[in-house]
């Protein structure tokens, strides 16, 4: 399995406090990863260094087969790239229908010039429709996503990324505020997503990571204190101090 | 699901319908062209507010669904202004100079014309020489390029520099003010080459045309109400498609944009330059008008005041700006204008000439406060466009808080 990603020897300090300490993380192309740590592990910090909102002091970000470095490129170019990110609040546009949003999110040109003359064509509406479908809001197209109801807004910034077609997706804590029924339908949605694209999942909830049943890294004071499976890393002494033994 | 422009907007239809009525009505009513019942001078005031109505549309697109709170507009209508005076005052002058010199035995040569004009132009502030910005004043068709050109490049390059830095909210809202001020100051020095305080004058006199005022200002009228037609469908246009949705992504939140891939910075720099054309358009239909231009109209607290016109209508709606701009310039026009009676407390008169500014203050507090919406937002009570409901937020910010949907459930 070729790699898609690879963050090697990245460090990040916040007026003194190091958030990221040479931290090194490898994804491969169609592969599902969960990323866990406690508060202040650097989880999010790890997603704004990949997606450009964030300069770390040093290390390497490379991309893609080309292996281009992703330090120098700006938030839109990278999501351009094909890095989707999904927020640990929905962040969605509440002002705008279901359909304007998941037009906007629909890899399309991104230009000003093509945005201003674009009209959708009946491709990118049964796109919509379909992913629409896809995320349980087939009904609710028309109506302003404010009105959403908190997981549905979940599912929405779900399906937005989905419309990216990004061929990674970092997701943060995606089952935050929804019902046994509604992170079960998120667990298939993202393990669908990861047969064909790089899915990585920061999440709290063990029982969740559980379920995606899949590689997991745990940071811990800005660096990886270890990888492989859920049974192995639970079953790391290191990791049972610093994290699960609290 | 795909209908055409205008059924998904109906309000532009009934917008151009309800201008192009006005427009006539006050045709009808005119002293050149009807029955006399308007005075000229109110033809021109009405003129003139439909150009700020047109500026009020682009601080709409700017503000109100960009999200960019710019205090800088009123620099490139006033530079669209300047731009067209160039060329009004210029060739007045030049048919005045021919006229007078044609008297002479020996034909005046074309050195002799242009140092007149000069002469003529610059004499009030002590120089008779040509700056070289008045290059291409001779020629109607440069000076209408530069309408737009001028204040287009400005806004592009003081926009590049601005949103390039990542400057936003109230930060970017006092460097427009910095631009505006600097612009007034430098126009108020004598040799800036634009006649400084005393400004361009006489620019209501078109060359070469011998009808009378009563009929000039109804051609501005038409061509103000049809600029204002065009700017409505243009802005309207601009923000109805994905456009649209970008832009108010931008305003609503930038980030969560670029993480969709757009460059929001190139985004910003196109609606701040294409708003900068428009209000210099409006500038160039405006200051015919009024017959006269000068640096105080960049002063900054004009672009605040087309801000609380925006606010005051109804931000994030085209019409809304519209009527702000019209209803609070009109109504400033009359308590300014001394036609507004003066209320005796007995131990204070207030006189609205002085109190109109406090009133003006206080109903944009107000507005703010109790209907951010503005006068548009009155349009919601006949159809049902709401706010979004946002049933289904959580009550709190723990996982386990009661959704506001279970709650009432």
């Amino acid at each position: 399995m070729s790699t898609l990603l690879e963050v090697s020897g990245v460090s990040v300090t916040f007026d003194g406090f190091r958030a990221i300490n040479n931290l090194s993380f490898q994804i491969g192309n169609a592969e599902l990863r969960a990323v866990i740590g406690p508060n202040g592990a650097g989880k999010t910090t790890f997603m704004d260094i990949v997606t450009g909102k964030t300069r770390p002091d040093e290390g390497r970000v490379i991309w893609g087969e080309k292996s281009v470095s992703l330090l120098r490129m700006s938030e839109a170019t990278i999501a351009q790239a094909g890095i989707g990110r999904k927020f640990q609040k929905p962040t969605v546009f509440e002002d705008q229908s279901v359909q304007e949003n998941l037009l906007m999110a629909l890899k399309n040109k991104r230009g000003w010039l093509g945005v201003l003359f674009y009209r959708p064509s009946k491709g990118d509406l049964e796109k919509v429709e379909e992913l629409a479908a896809e995320i349980g809001l087939k009904d609710e197209l028309t109506r302003k996503s404010g009105e959403l109801s908190h997981g549905q807004k979940q599912w929405l910034e779900i399906g937005m990324l989905l419309a990216q077609e990004p061929r990674l997706l970092l997701v943060d804590e995606p089952a935050a505020g929804m019902t046994p029924q509604e992170r079960e339908h998120t667990t298939d949605i993202l393990v669908q997503a990861a047969k064909t694209r790089a899915v990585v999942v920061v999440e709290h909830d063990m029982e969740f990571v559980r379920r995606l049943n899949c590689k997991v890294t745990v940071l811990h004071e800005g660096s990886v204190l270890a990888e492989g499976s859920l049974d192995h890393v639970t079953s790391n002494q290191d990791v049972i101090d610093v994290y699960l033994g609290r | 699901m795909e209908r055409s422009f205008v059924a998904k907007n109906p309000s532009v239809l009934v917008f151009l319908a309800i201008l192009s009525l006005f427009t006539l009505g006050v045709t009808v009513l005119s002293e050149g062209f009807g029955i006399g019942v308007i005075s000229t001078s109110f033809v021109k005031t009405l003129g003139k507010t439909l150009c700020l109505c047109l500026i009020a549309v682009a601080m709409d697109l700017v503000w109100g669904f960009t999200g960019i709170l710019s205090l800088g507009h009123f620099a490139f209508f006033g530079l669209g202004g300047y731009m067209i005076g160039m060329w009004l005052m210029y060739e007045r002058t030049r048919l005045i100079v021919v006229e007078s010199l044609s008297q002479a035995e020996i034909p005046p040569t074309s050195s002799e014309v242009v140092d007149a004009i000069g002469t003529q132009i610059f004499g009030v502030v002590g120089s008779s020489e040509f700056p070289l910005i008045w290059a291409f004043s001779d020629s109607l068709f440069l000076q209408l390029v530069l309408v737009v050109l001028v204040p287009g490049l400005l806004a592009l390059i003081f926009g590049w520099l601005a949103f390039r830095s990542r400057v936003t909210g109230v930060y970017l809202s006092i460097l427009t003010q910095a631009m505006t001020l600097a612009l007034a100051l430098y126009l108020f020095q004598n040799d800036s080459g634009l006649r400084g305080n005393n400004g361009l004058s006489g620019l209501q006199n078109l060359p070469g045309v011998t009808v009378s005022q009563d009929v000039v200002s109804i051609w501005f009228l038409w061509a103000s109400a049809l600029a204002l037609g065009l700017g409505y469908l243009l802005a309207a246009w601009v923000v109805s498609g994905k456009f649209g949705s970008v832009i108010r992504g931008i305003r609503d939140n930038e980030a969560r944009v670029r993480f969709l891939g757009y460059s929001v910075e190139v985004y910003k720099l196109a609606v701040f330059t294409l708003t900068a054309c428009i209000a210099a358009i409006a500038g160039a239909l405006y200051y015919p008008q009024a017959g006269i231009i000068n640096p105080e109209e960049m002063a900054p607290i004009a672009s605040i005041y087309l801000a609380v016109w925006v606010a005051i209508g109804g931000r994030g709606r085209l019409y809304g700006a519209v009527i702000g701009a019209a209803f609070v310039s009109l109504l400033s026009t009359w308590f300014t204008g001394g036609q507004a009676p003066d209320i005796p407390l007995g131990f204070y008169t207030i006189k609205w000439v002085d109190w109109w500014q406090v009133l003006l203050g206080v109903s944009f507090v107000l507005v703010t406060l109790f209907a951010p919406q503005g006068i548009g937002g009155l349009f919601d009570l006949w159809t049902n466009r709401r706010a979004p409901q946002r049933h289904g937020a959580a009550l709190g910010p723990d996982e386990s808080a009661l959704r506001e949907k279970e709650a009432t459930e």
